[in-house]
């Protein structure tokens, strides 16, 4: 534990240094050099039962930024992504080791709530799943569980605000009362969206979220997701190469449960080093 | 951070308020769903307990080990008839009724009672109305068809094995309370310590209630009612259900699920069955009684009436489950068989019910075990009459298992009949368990195979 | 005797008429290499068919008819003069003695003149007759498979035919469970019409006092038939059985469904169903010889009078053995709602009880309130617990500590033992009848039908 804090104590520019003069020395270092690491990973797995589905992951997400994670499906980057809100935690059988740390705290210790630890790191799923509830419900469902909200009008001021900062507001300001399965697919992931700010997460997790949309709704996300970016850390999954490099900053290639490569995205786009990642970019697996 | 009044760390000390008490919640809903749990097994528990508690001494009986003699002083009879040459069946027939009316006239209750007396210690004083009530009221007609069986008895001595009264069995099996007056026993005192004294020699013994399986029901001698007619009944029944309910449940759930095409009227079928399996089962009864027994005429009491009015009852457990058995079949499968060139009729009956079979066969026990319990419809077509036959075929007055059950337990020998009822409620509930094992058995089986 | 003989032939008959078939079909294609349309088997089973169904329809119209005949045919041979002084019982014992000599059993007592020869002459009757009718079912099977057999040809589409008669007969076996709905319909209508001869509908639905009186303890008076008390009494035992099994089995659904372990699960899941595997009257002798006296000594500790046999200890029964229906039910529903929405929740940091609550039960409301509707529907129709444990008491009350009766319990009342349906007495029970099944078929019908929306809405 100590050894880790410790490490998390150096500046991000040196672990992030590190980390690319490990992988990838030719990294564009300027890009990201005022941004803080929020998450690190060190040495993940994940047994569904007697089955293996992640190998030693160790990553660093920066702050305020856009990480992909990018690979072929059924590679492990949904399962690790579940791993940084604990969500594994719900699958019957599922076992995570290793350590992850969010500011610094190992988010496996048993001592921590994991209630509490969702707070802080939201989810955004790969299908929208606004609850059966009204529009205002959905987005008020969390700061209510939590207490956020004194009294109604600060609820109103929380709904309001995560429906503004979803862009969905303008849409829906008139029949917030109206249930949101009502909406179509890429409201309701906005809709989602903006449930999910309205606790105030730090990190938003969002494993394909624009994999049930048409092309339209999906423009409008990825520019949202570009707008979150400003006050969130932001870790995508994707399965489009494009959209990985349209959104991200920061890009990680996973491959039969292992994290092959990692960078920053330009990099991993233009010039990847290994040559699995080079095979999945030129579209030769996957 | 972002433009909501709270900061980060105001957020977290908000949410971190918050959770002792949503902890304690979600540990008292826990709570409460184990409590559901416990209160569900614990009725399962209590029941069978119950039911076990008090069915399972009525499987022993007290037997009587008595030596008896057909005393010619006492029994009074000529000799039998035998068949003469050229006499016809009827005449032949009427000269042995005639005689074996004469062995019904006789008195056998004082060839039990000299028995009685000679098992008794020498020089016990006690009334022959009280000796008497010692063994079972029927012990007679068992003496007597074992003359008529062999009328060369005559003058000799035999040992038997007769069963004791209900009254006995009771009062060895500790059920009466010995402190209670002579005013409120049901034996009378010289019985009562005859009784003990016979406990201690062994001329009274306990063993397995034989009787509970190969004795029709008696409403005089309750120690010697039993459950064959009911069981007999019962198998009548299940073999109508079974002969009847499966082709026709199965032949229906084929032809909805694949033949029939998809329109309003296959919709009203479909609902029409759904309905039909949630109708009570007292209204099938009714159903039994205007059309079996008052239009067509059926024998009243009768399994076949029975049968027929069960079978209506499990038609729609089994289409339904077969229905969702045929459902389940891989479009796969289908494809194959109809690419190959088989007809739509090759296909389900080479390729879809083969796979179904297992399914089925699961249905149809569940919906077997099911019709055997059933006994509110089986009161509306007669089946509570009171039946001291066995039932040779299925147009024969019968009772069936349970509602032998709802006769006994309304038995006013309540001391004896609530050990009896807790027994035959026991042998249902064995072959219900027993029924439901194999299902589930042939189930887990299928499950390992698919 | 006779029985094995028509089975027999007809089995040499289906036999030979599907060896014929097969062999004729296979004669074609063998050595001319002919493409026949159907296989061998399809020819084979399509004789036979042409060969059964003429023979059957002979044998039912025979069964049909015959014990009228012989009937008629017996007291033919009964001289006028005989018949004209003999009354009913006597008719019988006459036809039985002659139907004795026929047999050859013989009969006691001195011969009649005329007996013997009406016994000889039925006896061949009797035989004449059944060899008649197996010569009219073989002749006119033998003539269904020679016209099959003559239709045999390469183009003969024998397997669409057969498939027809398949799906025919399969059409036939659909057809029983509407006849069964038909019939339980039209026999409850007629019956409760004719009782509405009797009782105005008005005295039976919105009457409070239910006291029939039987026709044998005096002619005219007929009682008074209300509904309501009984009405009253099923209503009460089913709220009672509701309280006890809707939260039981609906928390022993979502603690088994989403918090218990796939090992406990394996475990107490099958032990609850045994619940619903017992048949109810034993729930019924339960009730009463152990519930029932139990309540009544717990009453009598603190103070409070409860009856042995009451609406309490009836519906305290009846949750119980309701209990397996609405967890399985529910267990159902809640696998239906979606894991997505469960992770919705659970993302936004709800606890477990809290998407629970909040999140998959609203979803599973609707399934829910079906499986509810069910399960009211099956305590209302619910007999043998109370008849044995509600106490027969048909009185208009509302306290539950009290004996009660039920619809169900007075259809079992008014028609056991009883099947003349001459009198209102007997026939009330259709009344009942009628009311319980409109009853249980709203709420099936409603239930069903918000079933069915659930599980369409998350397909």
């Amino acid at each position: 534990m100590d050894m880790l804090a410790g490490k998390v104590k150096m500046t991000a520019q040196t672990v992030d240094a590190a980390m690319n003069a490990a992988i990838n020395p030719a990294a564009n270092l300027a890009q990201l050099v005022d941004r803080p690491i929020r998450l690190t990973a060190r040495d993940v797995t994940v047994h569904y039962g007697a089955k293996q589905a992640l190998h030693g992951i160790s990553i660093d997400i920066p702050d305020r930024a856009v990480t992909a994670f990018i690979g072929p499906s059924g590679c492990g980057k949904s399962t690790f992504l579940r791993c940084i809100n604990r969500m594994n935690d719900t699958i019957e059988g599922a076992r995570v080791g290793g350590t992850i740390l969010l500011d610094g705290e190992n988010i496996y210790d048993p001592d921590l709530d994991v209630v509490e630890l969702r707070a802080r790191v939201g989810m955004v799923f790969q299908k929208p799943n606004p609850f059966p509830k009204s529009i205002y419900d959905n987005v008020a469902y969390g700061a209510r569980i939590h207490g956020l909200a004194r009294n109604k009008t600060d609820l109103d001021e929380i709904v309001v605000s995560s429906l503004r900062k979803a862009g969905l507001f303008e849409e829906v300001k008139d029949r917030l009362n109206e249930p949101g399965t009502g909406l179509s697919g890429g409201q309701q992931q906005r809709l989602c969206i903006a449930r999910a700010i309205a606790v105030g997460p730090e990190v938003i997790l969002m494993d394909e979220p624009c994999s049930a949309l048409d092309p339209i709704a999906t423009a409008i996300i990825e520019e949202l997701i570009d707008e979150l970016r400003e006050n969130y850390t932001i870790v995508i999954v994707t399965h489009s190469m494009q959209q990985a490099a349209r959104v991200s900053q920061r890009t990680a290639f996973f491959h039969l449960g292992n994290l092959i490569e990692q960078g920053v995205t330009e990099d991993i786009f233009t010039n990847p080093v290994n040559k699995q990642t080079q095979d999945y970019i030129m579209g030769r697996i996957g | 951070m972002t433009d909501t009044t709270l900061s980060a760390a105001e957020r977290r000390k908000l949410v971190r308020d918050g959770l002792a008490r949503r902890h304690l919640n979600e540990r008292l809903f826990r709570t409460f769903g184990i409590v559901a749990i416990c209160l569900a097994l614990g009725f399962v528990a209590l029941l069978f307990t119950d039911v076990l508690r008090k069915g399972i001494p009525a499987f022993t009986q007290s037997n009587l080990h008595l030596e008896v003699t057909f005393d010619p002083e006492l029994l009074k009879i000529d000799a039998a008839p035998v068949r003469a040459a050229g006499q016809s069946d009827a005449d032949f027939r009427s000269a042995r009724l005639g005689w074996e009316r004469q062995v019904a006239m006789l008195n056998w209750n004082t060839i039990i009672e000299a028995g009685l007396r000679d098992a008794a210690p020498a020089g016990f004083e006690i009334e022959s109305r009280q000796l008497l009530t010692i063994s079972e009221s029927d012990a007679r007609h068992r003496i007597r068809q074992l003359f008529v069986n062999d009328p060369d008895l005559l003058g000799q001595t035999i040992s038997v094995d007769l069963l004791a009264s209900a009254n006995t069995d009771n009062w060895i099996k500790g059920n009466i309370n010995r402190d209670l007056g002579d005013a409120q026993q049901q034996l009378s005192a010289p019985a009562r310590a005859l009784i003990d004294i016979f406990e201690q020699d062994g001329t009274i013994t306990q063993g397995f209630a034989w009787s509970l399986f190969t004795n029709v029901d008696s409403r005089s001698a309750p120690a010697s009612a039993g459950l064959l007619g009911a069981l007999m009944g019962t198998f009548w029944m299940m073999l109508i259900v079974i002969v009847l309910a499966v082709p026709i449940g199965v032949g229906s759930a084929i032809y909805l699920e694949e033949f029939a095409p998809k329109s309003r009227l296959t919709d009203l079928i479909e609902v029409n069955i759904n309905n039909l399996a949630a109708v009570p089962s007292i209204v099938f009864g009714l159903l039994g009684a205007a059309v079996f027994i008052n239009w067509f005429r059926l024998p009243l009491s009768a399994p076949l009436a029975g049968g027929l009015v069960l079978t209506l009852m499990t038609l729609p457990t089994i289409i339904i489950a077969t229905r969702a058995a045929l459902k389940g079949v891989s479009p796969a499968l289908r494809q194959a068989a109809l690419g190959m060139g088989a007809s739509r009729t090759q296909m389900v009956f080479h390729h879809v019910l083969p796979v179904t079979f297992p399914s089925i066969l699961t249905a149809t026990i569940i919906g077997v075990a099911q019709a055997m319990g059933e006994t509110a419809p089986l009161l509306l077509i007669g089946m509570n009459a009171f039946v001291a036959s066995v039932p040779g075929t299925p147009i024969e007055q019968a009772t069936a298992l349970p509602v032998q059950i709802y006769l006994w337990q309304g038995n006013e020998n309540r001391n004896f009949f609530e050990a009896r009822t807790s027994a035959a409620i026991l042998v249902l509930l064995g072959f219900m368990i027993t029924l439901n094992a194999i299902a589930i058995f042939l189930r887990s089986r299928l499950e390992k195979r698919a | 005797m006779s029985t094995f003989i028509v089975a027999g032939l007809l089995l040499v008959l289906l036999g030979l008429a599907y060896q014929l078939g097969w062999s004729k079909s296979r004669a074609l294609s063998t050595p001319q290499g002919v493409r026949v349309h159907s296989r061998g088997q399809y020819h084979g089973a399509l004789v036979a068919l042409w060969t059964l169904v003429p023979a059957v329809l002979v044998l039912g119209v025979w069964a049909f008819f015959s014990p009228g005949v012989t009937h008629w045919y017996t007291v033919s041979q009964i001289p006028a003069d005989v018949l004209a002084s003999l009354d009913q019982v006597g008719l019988n014992q006459q036809m039985q003695r002659i139907r004795d000599l026929a047999s050859g059993f013989g009969v006691t007592g001195e011969l009649r003149t005329f007996e013997e020869a009406a016994g000889q002459n039925l006896a061949r009757f009797q035989l004449l007759s059944f060899l008649i009718m197996l010569a009219a079912a073989a002749g006119l099977g033998v003539l269904g498979l020679t016209f099959a057999r003559r239709r045999i040809n390469p183009r003969l589409r024998a397997r669409n035919e057969v498939e027809r008669a398949i799906s025919w007969g399969l059409i036939a076996c659909s057809a029983v469970a509407i006849l069964t709905t038909m019939g339980i319909v039209a026999s409850l209508v007629t019956e409760a019409f004719r009782f509405f001869t009797y009782i105005n509908p008005l005295d039976f639905f919105f009457g409070t006092v239910w006291a029939p009186k039987f026709s044998s303890t005096g002619a005219g008076d007929a009682g008074q038939y209300g509904l309501l008390p009984l009405l009253t009494g099923t209503l009460m035992i089913s709220a009672i059985a509701m309280l006890v099994a809707v939260p039981v089995g609906l928390m022993t659904a979502i603690y088994l469904n989403q918090y218990a372990h796939a090992n406990l699960r394996k475990v107490v899941k099958p032990i609850i169903e045994i619940l619903a595997g017992i048949p109810t009257i034993v729930y019924g002798f339960f009730a009463l010889v152990t519930v029932g006296p139990f309540l009544r000594d717990f009453g009598n500790t603190i103070g409070l009078s409860i009856s042995a046999t009451s609406a309490l200890t009836a519906g305290l029964v009846m949750g119980v053995m309701i209990i397996p229906f609405i967890s399985s039910l529910s267990d159902d529903i809640l696998n239906q709602v979606p894991r997505t929405l469960r992770d919705g929740a659970y993302g936004l940091g709800a606890t477990q009880s809290e998407t629970i609550r909040n999140v998959l039960l609203p979803a599973a409301l609707p399934g829910i309130v079906g499986a509810f509707l069910l399960a009211v529907s099956r305590a209302i129709g619910e007999t043998m617990i109370v008849v044995l444990a509600a106490g027969n008491a048909p009185i208009l009350r509302g306290n539950p500590l009290e004996p009660v009766s039920t619809i169900t319990v007075s259809i079992v009342n008014q028609l056991t033992g009883d099947t003349d349906f001459t009198g209102p007495q007997s026939l009330v029970a259709f009344a009942l009848g009628l009311t319980l099944f409109i009853m249980t078929l709203c709420l099936n019908i409603v239930a069903l039908y918000i079933v069915r929306r659930f599980r369409e809405q998350y397909e």
